[in-house]
């Protein structure tokens, strides 16, 4: 069969301009330039580097497939997308669609908060690409599907995040193209509207119709999806079968570090330096992503520049949409580390075992700091490491349900 | 198959204009949006459109009278910078909203595939319909002066094309100039408030021919004078006289904008996304 997308060696190039300080270019700078490189035949080169977010990139698509893209920050999967949906042009290479697209990089593009929620179903669809008779067919199947038929003559900024979200989505999931590309919109709204987005995506393909996902969620690109792309650095990495790839990915994260050092020498004065944090996983090798069927560990080295009394070191474990989950200190179980103890000065390395049981699946950060609570704050890591942690047993693992809360942990239900 | 798309660096769309009008449904969309959103919590709602060129026409008739300009045969002042302030206030408006259109829509650039071109001519239909709700204030002052219009108003949508032109022209042009250098968004300002003086609003241009006759051509080169003096030329009748080769090349002027408009624009589009 022949495909229904073709990529053939795709490569974006973006040129940073480090002293840029704006993103756009001003007159000025074009003509001072200009002016430069008058004066000197070869005037020195701004700070610029190329930077390539997609790079000799080629696959196929079939029709009728629901392809997951994954990839951490950066991987070059927005890009990808934005390519696809003729937003932004490759700078090399080619992609050949057959068919009708529709993109979805966002829930809501083109609302406007003034208009009511009818008026937005119309502009919106038209902005996704449909036409006003297929509107009015389709509106009163919309308004249902985001119930919101109450609130259809309010201004949409009246509504709460939640009616604004379903409207938007309604709109979008009431497309028929032949091809739909969707970027993370699922991380939005509750559980239970995720719930039917991810219903209505997989009907969407039964009709026959190809799906293209970018998403963090692992869960729900295993859940939707039948092939799965992994994107590095702009490059393609893996292709196939969505368990394997992800499987395949999980496992390649042992060979990136995972962490970050700080060799800097320390200011005059300061007392104690935070060195590196580096994620580990059970056997002890730094990874990046973690499996939450195996143990954990967040490795700390510090080290003490003055000899001191009262210091504390700790850990701060963040998770990207549910923000901080807990901070951890090295005083709350080290009992040597109480606040009579004098640390020496010297190098100190700590393991921390992050609770895997109870942590969901998803992108997340951890930073350190140290202080000497209530006196002074001695050292902050200017990185912060992230991780991945792949979610494997918890209840929800693997299912396309969606659940509240920042962790989910498993707990007894006594008939009483 | 009939809906093959390749994307590939500097593909040149094979059917621009046929995709154009394939998006036309979103020109319609996005220009009552605009349309609708200016009126909303508006308290005097379309008023605004009435009272704008309202007080342009007060303000220009006294600056004239002032500065005793010369108004040419009888035709009372207040009606002759009435004529000339509509095509002007259009202009104005349409020139303006079009030029930051791309950057108010930048939302809609970053995440939507559509012909680029459809923002800035969206917006000049709500000019247009300014435009139309305006001459309302013209034919009150016709009444007030009991003075009818002679046959020559039938060629009035010909100079309203012409106004159409070069708002499109420079709006298209200069929106696609902001993207990437938003030193423009200031210019756009100057010139609007530097044209109302440069353009025969509160004076006829047949004045500036008589006193700078040496200038007479410099003037014309200025897009609005031609079409300013079209809307005079034709509501107002016999007095009015146009000069024909500033005319000629006033129009030359407003197309060759929109060529070159249209030419930088398709030019730049696809970088638009990137440089937003």
């Amino acid at each position: 069969m022949e495909p229904i997308i073709k990529v053939e060696n795709l490569g974006k190039k973006y040129i940073l301009q480090h002293q840029a300080r704006e993103k756009y270019v001003a007159l000025r700078d074009v003509i001072t330039d200009k002016a430069k490189s008058l004066v000197a035949a070869k005037a020195e080169q701004p700070a610029r580097e190329e930077f390539w977010a997609l790079k000799d990139v080629s696959f196929d698509i079939k029709q009728g497939e629901r392809i997951g893209i994954i990839g951490r920050n950066g991987a070059g999967k927005s890009t990808m997308l934005k390519i696809f949906s003729r937003i932004t042009e490759p700078t090399e290479g080619r992609v050949t669609i057959d068919g009708r697209v529709s993109s979805l990089l966002e829930v809501g593009t083109g609302f406007h908060p003034e208009l009511t929620g009818r008026e937005n179903v119309f502009l919106n669809g038209a902005i996704l690409g449909m036409g006003k008779r297929e509107i009015e067919a389709k509106f009163d199947e919309i308004v249902a599907f985001a119930e919101v038929e109450k609130f259809l003559d309010t201004p949409v900024k009246r509504y709460s995040s939640g009616m604004y979200v379903r409207l938007a989505f309604a709109v979008a999931a009431h497309l028929e193209p032949d091809i739909l590309i969707v970027d993370e919109v699922l991380a939005v709204g509750d559980a239970a509207f995720q719930k039917k987005c991810l219903g209505k995506m997989e009907d969407v393909s039964k009709h026959g119709r190809t799906v293209i996902f970018v998403s963090h969620n692992m869960a729900a690109v295993s859940a939707l999806c039948d092939k799965a792309i992994v994107l590095e650095k702009g490059r393609l990495k893996d292709i196939g079968n969505t368990e394997k790839v992800i499987n395949e990915y999980l496992h390649a994260g042992k060979k990136s570090t995972g962490g970050n050092r700080d060799d800097s020498t320390p200011s005059a004065g300061s007392k104690l330096k935070i060195r590196s944090t580096r994620v580990m996983n059970y056997d002890m090798s730094p990874v990046s992503e973690l499996n939450n069927d195996r143990k954990g560990f967040i490795e700390i080295e510090f080290e003490i520049l003055q000899a001191g009394r009262g210091y504390d070191v700790s850990v701060l474990l963040n998770h990207f949409q549910y923000g901080p989950i807990f901070t951890s200190c090295v005083k709350d179980v080290d009992t040597g580390a109480s606040d009579e103890r004098v640390w020496e000065k010297g190098t100190y390395k700590y393991l921390i075992e992050l609770p895997m049981n109870i942590l969901r699946g998803g992108d997340y950060s951890i930073i350190a700091g140290s202080a000497i609570p209530k006196v002074e704050v001695l050292d902050e890591f200017k990185f912060e490491t992230t991780f991945f942690i792949f979610d494997s047993i918890s209840p929800v693992a693997r299912t396309t349900e969606g659940r509240s809360g920042a962790i989910l942990p498993v707990i007894e239900w006594k008939r009483i | 198959m009939s809906n093959r798309i390749v994307i590939e660096a500097g593909a040149k769309s094979k059917h621009y204009w046929r995709d154009i009008w394939n998006y036309r449904g979103l020109f319609y969309f996005l220009a009552w949006r605009d349309v609708l959103v200016r009126y909303k919590q508006a308290a005097i709602g379309i008023g605004w459109s009435v009272i704008k060129p309202l007080l342009t026409i007060v303000a220009m008739s006294f600056l004239g009278s002032l500065f005793g300009s010369v108004i040419p045969g009888e035709i009372p002042r207040v009606l002759f910078v009435a004529t000339a302030t509509l095509p002007w206030t259009f202009f104005a408006t349409a020139f303006s909203e079009s030029s930051n259109s791309l950057i108010s829509n930048s939302n809609l650039l970053s995440k939507v595939y559509f012909p680029r071109i459809i923002v800035p001519a969206s917006t000049i239909i709500v000019s247009l319909i300014d435009f139309f709700i305006s001459f309302g204030i013209l034919i009150v002052i016709m009444v007030f002066y009991r003075f009818v219009p002679g046959w020559r108003i039938c060629l009035m949508p010909l100079f309203l094309v012409l106004a159409l032109i070069t708002a499109m022209g420079t709006g298209i042009l200069i929106s696609a100039l902001n993207v990437k250098y938003r030193d423009f968004r200031y210019i756009v300002g100057f010139i609007v408030q530097f044209g109302l003086y440069a353009s025969p609003v509160a004076f006829s241009s047949q004045q500036v021919y008589e006193h700078y006759p040496n200038l007479k051509f410099i003037y014309s080169l200025n897009p609005m004078v031609g079409v300013i003096d079209g809307f005079n030329w034709c509501m107002l009748g016999r007095d009015v006289t146009i000069y024909l080769p500033g005319f000629i090349c006033s129009f030359a002027i407003s197309v060759l904008l929109l060529v070159v408009g249209i030419w930088y624009f398709r030019k730049s589009e696809h970088t638009f996304a990137d440089v937003i």
